[in-house]
């Protein structure tokens, strides 16, 4: 089959996103997988993080609006209330306009979880789990885990108390170990499997979740500040319901690292 | 060189939209819904997942509209909280009068799908003596499962190869499918419940 003839074909399949992808496309870090021990949820043992990929970037305000605009039920106007609350992109002016106060380059916030992950899923890409957001995030600019570094937990805890940081525009904090950008100091994001967190002593292990609840809360000390602000995101994490739409929470897309290694690699390539 | 590169990219992306492309079809089949059976905005029947049931019988939500809903989410290798689950389920069952019953569906959905295979759901129906038609049970894609469990506030995660911990919630769906009450606990009263049953059943 000629390149043209195969090249058509695969036009056609990919037709409902097949714009967006030309414009939303972005470049993609690969992190490198390994175990960890998450600082919090129900997990007290180490998990397996494999291979993926995930976006540089958060993405902005001009990424959705071109989302937005292919696909209408996602405008503001015509979402469905189960997937989206009133609060949908409360800052944009209209359906196709961001208006004055919002920056295009600054991360998308007031998006729901449904549309978070139908936005990744028409890219060919998915919401990254908890766990790999976390494994990315234990990064500085210098090492992949530098949970136990006293700087570090202090920028976290800095930024958690810093007003109005989505609007600042993608990349203007620090490139981490793996070369992404802004998982602290922008926004909060969307996970796949945001509501795996118990904390409210409601889980078959009783009170457990609360037990530790408060001894992270009332600690202090290195490690405790570290347990402190990923406390607050997990807090965070269970607070919320798949069709809220927060100020200061944005999200980003990833990818499996062993299915589709090859794919990004070419991808980023190509962008670079 | 460029040209290729595109062309790989392409390919590529197409591959990835291709795994989705069947679900996309079912989604836009979920959207087409005429006039007459109008579903609001807050409607679970707005959902495109398919999921099997213990029969192995392909089901789309929708299919489910006009009945009242009682649902839970559990799995079949529970030993702890799950048995309690089931038992306010059946306890809650026994207090819809029989001529409502027919009106009412009773859902259980696995949240370890990969365990719990329609014959493991048959198995267990018989097992607890929920065996008769108004008995639902389902299990789908670990995404629509996680898609399923975030609509109804439901949390929960694998905390060891056999276990999982989960919140203990029943919610009960009106005719149109949308959230009309939750209880929370185990073993808790379950009169609200019934009562908030009995009440949409009555309304059409």
């Amino acid at each position: 089959m000629s390149i043209i003839i195969k090249r058509s074909l695969l036009l056609l399949l990919v037709l409902p996103c097949i714009t967006l992808t030309a414009q939303g496309e972005q470049q993609m870090a690969k992190v490198k997988g390994g175990v960890y021990v998450p600082l919090y949820g129900n997990d007290i043992t180490a998990v397996r993080v494999d291979d993926f990929y995930l976006d540089l970037y958060p993405v902005t305000n001009s990424d959705y609006l071109a989302f937005v605009k292919e696909h209408a039920e996602w405008k503001k106007s015509l979402v469905k209330g189960l997937f989206a609350d009133g609060n949908y992109l409360r800052n944009w002016v209209s359906d196709t306009d961001l208006g004055e106060k919002v920056v295009p380059d600054a991360p998308v916030t007031n998006v729901s979880w449904f549309a978070a992950k139908s936005y990744c899923e028409c890219q060919g890409k998915r919401l990254p789990t908890m766990d790999e957001w976390e494994f990315a995030a234990m990064a500085d600019e210098t090492a992949a885990d530098a949970r136990k570094k006293k700087d570090y937990n202090k920028y976290i805890l800095g930024w958690y108390e810093a007003p109005r940081t989505y609007k600042n525009p993608v990349g203007s904090t620090f490139k981490n170990y793996w070369g992404i950008y802004d998982l602290h100091g922008l926004v909060w994001e969307w996970t796949s499997d945001f509501n795996s967190v118990l904390l409210s002593g409601e889980s078959r292990k009783g009170n457990d979740e609360d037990a530790n609840l408060f001894c992270g809360a009332a600690a202090v000390g290195a490690t405790d500040l570290m347990n402190y602000a990923a406390f607050m995101r997990y807090a965070f994490r269970a607070s919320i319901k798949a069709n809220y739409n927060v100020q200061n929470l944005g999200f980003r897309c990833a990818v499996d690292g062993n299915k589709k290694s090859n794919t990004y690699k070419v991808a980023l390539d190509a962008t670079k | 060189m460029k040209i290729m590169k595109t062309v790989t990219l392409v390919l590529l992306i197409m591959f990835a939209a291709c795994k989705d492309k069947p679900e996309r079809e079912d989604r836009k089949q979920a959207n087409t819904i005429t006039p007459t059976e109008k579903i609001s905005d807050m409607s679970i029947y707005n959902l495109p997942s398919v999921w099997t049931d213990r029969n192995g019988k392909k089901v789309e939500l929708k299919e489910l509209k006009g009945n009242v809903l009682v649902m839970v989410m559990f799995y079949t290798s529970c030993k702890i909280a799950c048995p309690r689950l089931v038992a306010d389920m059946r306890n809650i069952e026994k207090q819809v009068a029989q001529e409502d019953r027919g009106k009412v569906k009773f859902i259980l959905i696995s949240i370890d799908p990969e365990t719990d295979t329609p014959e493991r759901l048959k198995a267990f129906a018989k097992e607890n003596l929920m065996d008769s038609d108004q008995w639902v049970f389902l299990r789908g894609s670990e995404e629509d499962t996680r898609e399923f469990a975030a609509v109804l506030a439901v949390s929960y995660k694998r905390i060891s190869p056999m276990d999982f911990s989960h919140s203990n919630i029943i919610s009960v769906f009106n005719r149109g499918g949308e959230l009309a009450y939750q209880q929370e606990g185990l073993g808790v009263n379950n009169k609200n419940t019934v009562d908030r049953i009995l009440e949409l059943v009555d309304t059409d």
